[in-house]
């Protein structure tokens, strides 16, 4: 996660600050006024702007961040800290498709663990690793509350459940050959 | 056409029903209705979780409550056509029960007849979009009660007096905390909904959300009006994006029906309620974590005292409860303490509602009076293990939680009984084990989500989970010693006793009570190398029998790794150095060869 913000000093310059400004700009809430006496109003926009950035963008760029912290008043260093807390925040923008397999209780009982491994084997990546061509990503993710449908695998925001090896790899193949 | 009485058919888009595609079922219906011209009999609504996912998607028929499960989008055309214009139900799609009967009314199936609904009476039968059904079902009764006809401390000890406890897990009286706020000094106070529900396997406070949202509201505004406050927030988990909508939308019509906002009632009591969607960590469901989370810095839990009801949300006094005891709050108001009081047992009075899943035949969302048994619970609601095999160990609490053995299936389930037997009440799930399941293995599975969630503030949590992950997963793979299992158990209690917030002083409890009813499993891992459930990969082989085999390729085309070789018709073999263990050959091999067969990977005693 750290080498997505490698660049975060060098990088940084005037030019990327007004590159910010432009795409940055339109998220702000219109009409949200900068009060100085109110830093805790600031620092309670961190998290919801940070969801806004993402929705946006997929992910988080380091020049976003970089905005942020003007329009706040924190220091980057803090909203670094912030979105790299919180497991829904990412730094690196995501695959094409997005591949999650679930890991919630009733998932792993059912065997989500090794379903992972095969996708992990088959796209040659690890959870939380996009391929380097920019397909996919696959995330593990603790729970998306279709137990009944355990295990489930979802692709795209696409809940596929009961999912057995065999269904897994029409799923898989399906996906891969689309384009 | 024979003169027909108007129905409403239910549509449910629980999270269950959702992932199987309900939706569909929504538009198809819509189309058909208006096809066959009902439109002005037949009314279609979109409900929260109806409960019994496992059937899913489901559709309920009122007010004849009939109820067809595993619906298909092909199945749409012939309901409209059959049941809804001719009047002939479509038996098929009925609820089949194990031995094979069909059950038409949703009120018949043991599933629903076996459960008393109180919190999740409005959930999979109202509209969650439409304020108007909710008040048509009582609702804002409570809250209207409150702030016309009694004074903040007289909903105290209304609270109190019911007995209520809280449903987040920790079963702390809820009237006793909003007494502590109310009583703290200051102008400024908050109230806080915790719906930051991140167990696994767990749904429950999000269903109650989706199906019901109103009931939440009305909790939290009576909750304000007791504590004296006027800002409250509902922290919501970003995972739930059904929840966010349907909390969006109710928030947007209280507002404009002034259930919300100045003069609530005209009473003179104001009220703001904020919503807050968390951002993916399991922690924040920790009251000062949540807090610090709102107040947009990383989510970490500080220790207490102070308690949030002395200074909580930017140092003023605030109350935080969990979703199902607002919506408790909101039914005691409206029916009154002794009504309440009345179900449960002395000591957890209400029902408590379970996410029954895992190896149960009926997954779904299950409310029982507290002090019913996990047997009435996993065999008479839940219909019993799947597949018949032989119930091996239930997980209640989440993640925190303890794995309890068939001889405690006759515990009753209240707050004290389960802690007594070393597992908790947790937020509400309820995960079945059958004999497949490895005892070691799910240890291992909650501790390395402890780990992974754990906020690494204090060091017990942050090395002690490591250091215990560290030794399971040395069991796991076939490299346990003696005195393994007291080394974790040592470290069980420096986690226990030393650490800061919940989630660490609870993280030891499934390795604990795992120890304590399945110590054989640890054992048999440790001395033989064997995995009794033959689950541990490293303790497993597969193998091809050679006299089975019929070369028909199907191991060898779905192998990820390339590990089966062998050609059509010939005999296959695995090589073990590309084996990944997935058992995708094991579930391919057809029935008629059955030639794939899984191993201990150890012969007893450690040679292999």
């Amino acid at each position: 996660m750290l080498q997505a913000f490698s660049g975060f000093s060098e990088e940084h310059n005037v030019s990327s600050y007004y590159l910010s400004q432009r795409f940055y700009e339109p998220i702000w809430p219109s009409g949200f006024m900068l009060d100085p006496s109110s830093a805790e109003l600031l620092q309670h926009q961190v998290i919801p702007m940070l969801q806004e950035i993402q929705e946006q963008f997929g992910y988080i760029p380091c020049e976003a961040v970089d905005w942020l912290a003007q329009k706040l008043k924190i220091s980057k260093q803090e909203i670094f800290g912030v979105a790299t807390f919180y497991n829904h925040f990412r730094l690196n923008p995501p695959g094409k498709h997005e591949i999650k397999v679930c890991l919630g209780t009733a998932c792993h009982v059912g065997g989500g663990e090794k379903l992972l491994d095969t996708i992990a084997e088959k796209l040659g990546i690890n959870p939380g690793e996009t391929t380097a061509d920019g397909r996919f990503n696959l995330e593990r993710v603790a729970c998306v509350g279709a137990c009944a449908l355990a295990p489930a695998v979802v692709l795209d925001d696409d809940v596929h459940g009961r999912m057995t090896q065999r269904s897994l790899k029409r799923l898989l193949d399906k996906v891969q050959k689309e384009e | 056409m024979t003169e027909q009485e108007n129905i409403e058919v239910l549509v449910c888009l629980g999270t269950g029903c959702e992932s199987a595609k309900s939706d569909r079922l929504f538009d198809a219906l819509k189309e058909q209705v208006k096809k066959g011209k009902l439109e002005s009999r037949v009314e279609i609504k979109r409900i929260g979780c109806h409960g019994l996912c496992e059937q899913g998607p489901v559709i309920a028929i009122e007010p004849e409550g009939l109820f067809y499960c595993q619906v298909k989008p092909e199945d749409i055309e012939k309901i409209v056509e059959s049941h809804f214009k001719n009047g002939i139900p479509i038996s098929d799609l009925y609820y089949e029960s194990p031995s094979g009967e069909r059950i038409a009314h949703y009120k018949d199936i043991p599933f629903y007849s076996r459960q008393h609904r109180v919190v999740l009476k409005n959930s999979g039968h109202i509209d969650p979009a439409n304020m108007d059904d909710y008040i048509a079902q009582g609702g804002y009764k409570g809250l209207e009660r409150a702030l016309k006809e009694m004074t903040p401390e007289d909903v105290v000890e209304e609270l109190q007096k019911s007995g209520l406890r809280g449903r987040g897990g920790a079963g702390f009286p809820v009237g006793l905390k909003w007494k502590l706020g109310r009583n703290s000094p200051g102008d400024k106070k908050y109230a806080i909904c915790n719906a930051d529900e991140g167990d696994p396997g767990a749904f429950m406070d999000g269903s109650i959300l989706t199906a019901d949202p109103h009931s939440v509201l009305e909790g939290l505004s009576i909750c304000a009006y007791a504590i004296g406050a006027d800002e409250a927030y509902v922290y919501v988990r970003h995972e739930y994006p059904s929840s966010v909508a349907a909390l969006k939308k109710a928030l947007k019509d209280s507002y404009e029906r002034g259930h919300l906002g100045k003069n609530i009632f005209g009473s003179g009591f104001d009220l703001e309620i904020h919503l807050m969607e968390g951002a993916g960590a399991f922690v924040c469901g920790e009251e000062t974590a949540l807090m610090a989370s709102i107040e947009g810095k990383r989510g970490m839990p500080r220790p207490r005292p102070p308690f949030p009801t002395e200074s909580g949300l930017w140092g003023k006094p605030t109350v935080i409860n969990n979703v199902k005891s607002l919506a408790n709050s909101s039914i005691i108001l409206r029916e009154g303490w002794e009504w309440f009081k009345s179900i449960g047992t002395e000591g957890s009075s209400g029902t408590a509602i379970f996410s029954l899943t895992g190896k149960v035949k009926n997954t779904g969302l299950v409310e029982v009076p507290m002090g019913a048994t996990l047997r009435n619970i996993i065999f008479d609601v839940g219909g019993g293990v799947k597949e018949d095999r032989s119930f091996k160990a239930v997980q209640t609490g989440g993640p925190a939680g303890g794995c309890l053995p068939a001889d405690k299936l006759d515990l009753p389930v209240d707050f004290d009984s389960l802690k007594e037997a070393g597992a908790i009440m947790g937020s509400g799930g309820m995960i079945v084990m059958d004999e497949t399941t490895c005892m070691v293995d799910v240890a291992r599975y909650f501790l390395s989500f402890t780990q992974q969630e754990s906020c690494g503030k204090c060091t017990p949590c942050r090395m002690g989970t490591l250091q215990m992950l560290r030794i399971l997963d040395k069991i796991r793979e076939g490299r346990g010693e003696d005195g393994d299992i007291e080394k974790l158990l040592e470290l069980c209690d420096t986690v226990v006793s030393g650490s800061l917030c919940g989630l660490g002083q609870n993280a030891p409890n499934p390795v604990l009570t795992t120890i304590q009813y399945f110590r054989r499993e640890y054992e048999s891992h440790i001395k033989d190398k064997l995995c009794p459930s033959m689950v541990c990969r490293n303790l497993v082989k597969f193998t091809i029998d050679p006299d089975k085999c019929i070369g028909c390729t199907a191991c060898k085309r779905i192998c990820p790794t390339g590990a089966v070789q062998g050609e059509r018709d010939e005999v296959h073999t695995i090589d073990e150095s590309l084996c990944i263990k997935c058992g995708a050959c094991f579930e391919v091999c057809p029935p008629k060869a059955d030639a794939v067969l899984k191993v201990p990977a150890f012969e007893k005693g450690g040679a292999q």
